[in-house]
């Protein structure tokens, strides 16, 4: 997809993260020009957009994602989120982000106890300025594969739901919340693994929808600059 | 707290032999200390000397064009093309696990995921082989929790897809369950690291976590003596471990080898700091004079014994450039893990330790490592083997409802859905799982080419009672075909075998007949066998012995991932052909155990070239894409797997089997081998057909996809929907 | 000195392994368990003696990462 090149993506690689490789895989499969951004970086790269992957960040101790929150180049990444930019956090990404208060909520453990790998179909309700191919309606099949993916919606900050599990949450999430975005619309999370739904030969490709809809945000917000 | 005086008493305690202690009297000439003592009784334990199994394992074949480096090492390479190796090996955690299913499970994963990575291989994919009591056993079924739990909080949060396995129910697994891990890692051909300590004066380094007290004697205790009484009281012998700090590790060792820094390295894993130090100088030549005090060290007041026997996680021993030890240091301080020079390789061929400014470790090295004692233990037949083998078809009372003994079998623990195990797993992280588990195989693709693996681990452990040296030999004629069904040419073997004590010679003559049968297979099929692991006394005082049990491993080639055939149908109006014949036997089989309550009878015959010929007609049938699906027929029989197609792509089936003597039951779930069903376009069918001819392959249309019921004559006719659901139910309602 | 901090979800959150134990209890038989919730201890060791300050210092704590508080309470026990 020519659309997506030159535009600069960056994803954070903390102690622990597992998806990062399968995340900037994806990108580049769709033609951004991406980048791991470690941790301990205070400072970003020149970025239109970062990606926050999956794994088990600091091994998901004390709890998910609220470690992570506090690496240096945290400060950094609220930064970019306040200035408007899109960030997209994957399942201990979303945990991650909910850590930082960049999204509403907290994702506690799965109600069944189990971890849970399997294929699920989501509906998008309202993906913020990733609208590009994300219609609200729009029907997606991802991956998800966590322990702890039960979304418990903030009382006081009701969310703007992305993302709703079809005929059921795999993990107990309260309304089958299976993603958010937050007031300005630039910041999106959500459990299902789009980058491990874009390659055929591996299964469904709707992820590339998602990932290709973050990217355009990404060319957007970088015409604006 | 001062070392307790060595007396043979003590010794005895360590379970060394009279022999065994004169011996080290002989090597050392004078008593050993405390702490010398500890390091003879795991070195010379079973777990790591393999002193009972060395004498059959030599007679294994281990060379093959593929293979780079064979059994040694911590584990086997070949070469996959393109410049890749596979570094892979199965190794098992039984004891532990019994003893503490999750901790023992996850460190098993652990440890293999090290054994690995300690070559310069990234790990690819786990499988997992596991063996338990029978399902309707409270305890079992929290074992089984346990155990699923342990394999994917481990393997989940360190990184590593779990993309197969099995999974066995039997009663003489009760008291002793099995837990075999296998790992499959990749590397380019010229950045393998081995486990050498070469190069005098360089230094050794420890890296990773600090040492505690966890798993001490977990090897010479709990991995070399069968259960009793006492079993409870060996819990403090798990050790427990951290796949985030392995994860680190992981990351840390690659980085830290793609520096050029790092002579040799190994992974600490039973009997810790010892045996890996030990079997470092024992490869090459060298000595190690090493100061204790400088171990990182997570609890006050350890002892040399302690240090030296700790099997505390997720640490690796490696030797270095001299002068180059501050490149690795700073490799590892990035990543938040101990990393300290604890010793020098010296030319010596001594191992010499200090600690508190004492010499407390003194001990030549090959004596110990390469030149431990070696035994020729008394075997003998079992009593009562020959007649248990005896089945007389003619006196089974004859199937009245096949349809309904389908649907038995499928719910049957052995037959049934596994989903409740490995949705447990992630699959997918890595991005390489092309087949996700539940078919024969898993498949997987070699990072950046379209090559891929297809990996499985298999052994029918009621083959094996009745027959050791045959059942062995369809383990890997078993794991060959399912391997060869996703359209892979098998490549090597690793193997974990699986037995009681060595000590009775009922045990160490099933072990003698079974490592000849894998051996013979595996000679008849050209696959070297590149790496293993033996796992004695798998037996409880009163209860009795386990099956005789030789997990294979097998790792196919494929030479196009974009070509992998899966095992289910995948569209109505698809031809069924089935390949291979159907014998009249039904010795041994799931039919037999489920249906009559019945475990007798030989295991089916066997016929190795019919094997490979049906090998080598799957692969070149995939290549030319003739084949839609593909699926094994083993356990259970042809009808079961014609269902499990069925049932697992939710299209029907419509098919007659060749006749197999009077009996429909024979024709619908005899285990014979060589066979399988496949799936194809109806305008490729007699393309098929002539293939498997010119393979000399019996090949025949039986029957088509499509609709919601499995029909399969002789005389099953049963919904989809009753089918799915005797299948699906079994483990959710058993385990929850 | 040290301070012993238990954290635990807030009463409306599902404790899902607070219930499972709960379960686990009456399967074992005991009847009279009406329910279960579940925590985490944390001991802090703490560079001071003073112990208004410990609390003081300890409250800093859960309030910045030992607890969240869209979903967590804490309790600082003496």
């Amino acid at each position: 997809m020519s659309g997506a090149s030159g535009v600069r993506v960056g994803v954070l690689v903390f102690p622990g993260s597992l998806d990062d490789r399968d995340m900037v895989r994806a990108f580049a499969r769709l033609g951004a020009d991406v980048q791991p951004v470690w941790h301990k970086d205070a400072r970003l790269p020149e970025l239109d957009g970062i990606g926050v992957p999956g794994g088990f960040s600091y091994g998901d101790y004390l709890r998910t994602g609220a470690m992570a929150r506090f690496s240096p180049v945290m400060r950094a990444v609220v930064d970019f989120a306040a200035s408007g930019r899109p960030l997209l956090g994957v399942c201990n990404g979303f945990q991650i982000l909910c850590e930082a208060g960049l999204l509403p909520g907290a994702l506690v453990r799965n109600r069944d106890l189990k971890y849970v790998c399997q294929d699920v179909r989501v509906a998008v309700e309202d993906a913020g300025d990733f609208r590009a191919e994300l219609p609200p309606g729009r029907a997606l099949v991802m991956p998800v594969k966590h322990g702890e993916g039960a979304y418990v919606p903030d009382p006081e900050h009701k969310p703007r739901v992305a993302f709703r599990y079809v005929g059921g949450s795999p993990n107990g999430s309260t309304d089958d919340i299976a993603g958010v975005t937050n007031a300005a619309g630039n910041v999106v999370g959500l459990m299902p693994h789009p980058e491990h739904a874009v390659d055929p030969l591996l299964g469904s490709t709707d992820g590339g929808a998602l990932l290709r809809s973050f990217l355009a945000a990404c060319a957007a917000a970088r015409a604006r600059r | 707290m001062s070392d307790p005086e060595v007396t043979d008493a003590l010794a005895r305690e360590h379970g060394l032999s009279d022999r065994e202690i004169a011996l080290i009297g002989e090597i050392l000439g004078r008593r050993p200390t405390f702490p010398e003592l500890g390091v003879f009784s795991v070195m010379w334990s079973e777990h790591c000397s393999y002193k009972s199994s060395k004498r059959y394992l030599r007679e294994l074949p281990t060379h093959g064009a593929c293979v780079i480096q064979g059994p040694g090492e911590n584990a086997g390479v070949v070469d996959v093309g393109e410049g890749w190796v596979a570094v892979f090996k199965i190794e098992s955690h039984n004891h532990p696990s019994y003893v503490e299913p999750h901790g023992g499970a996850a460190t098993g994963v652990g440890g293999i995921l090290r054994d690995v990575f300690t070559m310069g291989a990234r790990p690819l994919a786990s499988l997992d082989s596991l063996r338990f009591g029978p399902l309707d056993d409270p305890h079992q079924r929290y074992l089984v929790r346990g155990v699923v739990a342990g394999i994917g909080d481990y393997g989940n949060a360190f990184g590593c897809a779990t993309v197969g396995g099995e999974v066995t129910f039997h009663p003489r697994y009760r008291k002793n369950i099995l837990v075999n891990a296998m790992n499959v890692g990749i590397a380019r051909a010229d950045q393998i690291f081995l486990a050498k300590a070469s190069g005098h004066g360089n230094p050794v380094l420890y890296v990773g976590s600090k040492t505690g007290r966890d798993g001490i004697h977990g090897a010479s205790l709990l991995a070399s003596a069968e259960f009793d009484e006492d079993t409870d009281a060996k819990r403090p012998t798990v050790q427990l471990g951290d796949p985030f700090t392995e994860k680190l590790l992981l990351e840390a060792c690659l980085e830290a080898m793609a520096t050029g820094a790092i002579v040799g390295i190994q992974d600490m894993g039973a009997a810790g700091l010892t045996c890996s130090s030990f079997e470092m100088a024992s490869r090459s030549g060298t000595g190690i004079e090493m100061d204790l005090d400088r171990v990182p060290q997570r609890e006050a007041g350890m002892s040399a014994y302690e240090l030296l026997l700790s099997e505390s996680q997720e640490r690796m021993l490696l030797v270095a450039q001299a002068g180059r030890e501050s490149e690795i240091e700073d490799v590892f301080a990035k990543w938040d893990l101990d990393c300290a020079v604890v010793g020098r390789v010296t030319g010596d061929g001594r191992m010499r330790v200090r600690w508190h400014g004492q010499l407390v470790v003194d001990i030549p090295v090959d004596p110990i490592a390469a030149n431990a004692p070696v035994y020729d233990r008394p075997r003998a037949e079992p009593a009562g083997l020959a007649a248990r083998r005896e089945l007389d078809l003619a006196q089974l009372p004859a199937e009245a409802d096949p349809s309904g003994a389908l649907l038995e079998l499928l719910a049957s623990p052995n037959l049934c859905s596994r989903e409740w195990v490995y949705r447990q797993y992630d699959t997918l992280v890595g991005g390489s799982t092309v087949l996700r588990p539940g078919g024969d195989a898993a498949v997987v693709r070699i990072p950046e080419t379209e090559r891929g693996l297809a990996l499985s681990t298999d052994c029918n452990p009621r083959y094996c009672a009745q027959d050791p040296y045959t059942g062995a030999q369809h383990a890997v004629a078993e794991a060959a075909r399912n391997v060869a069904v996703t359209g892979a040419r098998p490549l090597a073997v690793t193997n974990c075998l699986n037995f009681g004590s060595p000590e009775r010679p009922e045990s160490m003559w099933e072990f003698a007949e079974a490592t000849r049968g894998m051996g013979d297979a595996c000679r008849a099929l050209e696959l070297p066998i590149v790496s293993g692991n033996v796992s004695f006394y798998n037996e409880t005082s009163g209860e009795g012995a386990i099956p005789p049990t030789p997990t294979i491993g097998m790792v196919g080639l494929v030479d196009d991932v974009t070509a992998t055939v899966p095992a289910a149908f995948r569209g109505a109006g698809d031809d069924v052909v089935f390949l291979g014949t159907t014998r009249e036997e039904l010795g041994a089989s799931e039919y037999l155990a489920v249906r009559h309550g019945l475990e007798r009878g030989a295991p089916p015959a066997l016929d190795l070239a019919a094997e490979r010929r049906l090998q080598q007609l799957l692969a070149e049938a995939a290549e030319r894409r003739l084949v839609r699906s593909a699926h094994d027929c083993s356990d259970g029989g042809a009808a079961i797997a014609l269902a499990e197609c069925a049932i697992r792509s939710g299209i029907g089936v419509d098919a007659e089997l060749p006749a197999a003597g009077p009996r429909p039951e024979v024709a619908l779930f005899a285990e014979s081998c060589a066979r399988a069903v496949l799936s194809c376009a109806p305008a490729d069918t007699a393309a098929l057909v002539e293939l498997a001819r010119r393979h000399g392959v019996p090949a025949a249309r039986i029957g088509e996809t499509g609709g919601a019921r499995i029909r399969i004559r002789p005389g099953v006719d049963v919904s989809l929907a009753e089918a799915h659901d005797s299948w699906s139910r079994t483990l959710p309602e058993a385990l929850g | 000195m040290k301070l012993r901090v238990l954290v635990s979800l807030k009463p409306g959150v599902l404790d899902a392994q607070g219930r499972a134990i709960e379960h686990a209890l009456r399967d074992l038989g005991h009847s009279q368990v009406k329910g279960v919730r579940t925590g985490k201890l944390v001991v802090l060791d703490l560079d001071t003696a003073d112990p208004v300050r410990a609390r003081a210092l300890a409250t800093e704590l859960c309030e910045k990462l030992l607890a969240n508080p869209v979903i967590e309470q804490y309790e600082i026990l003496s």
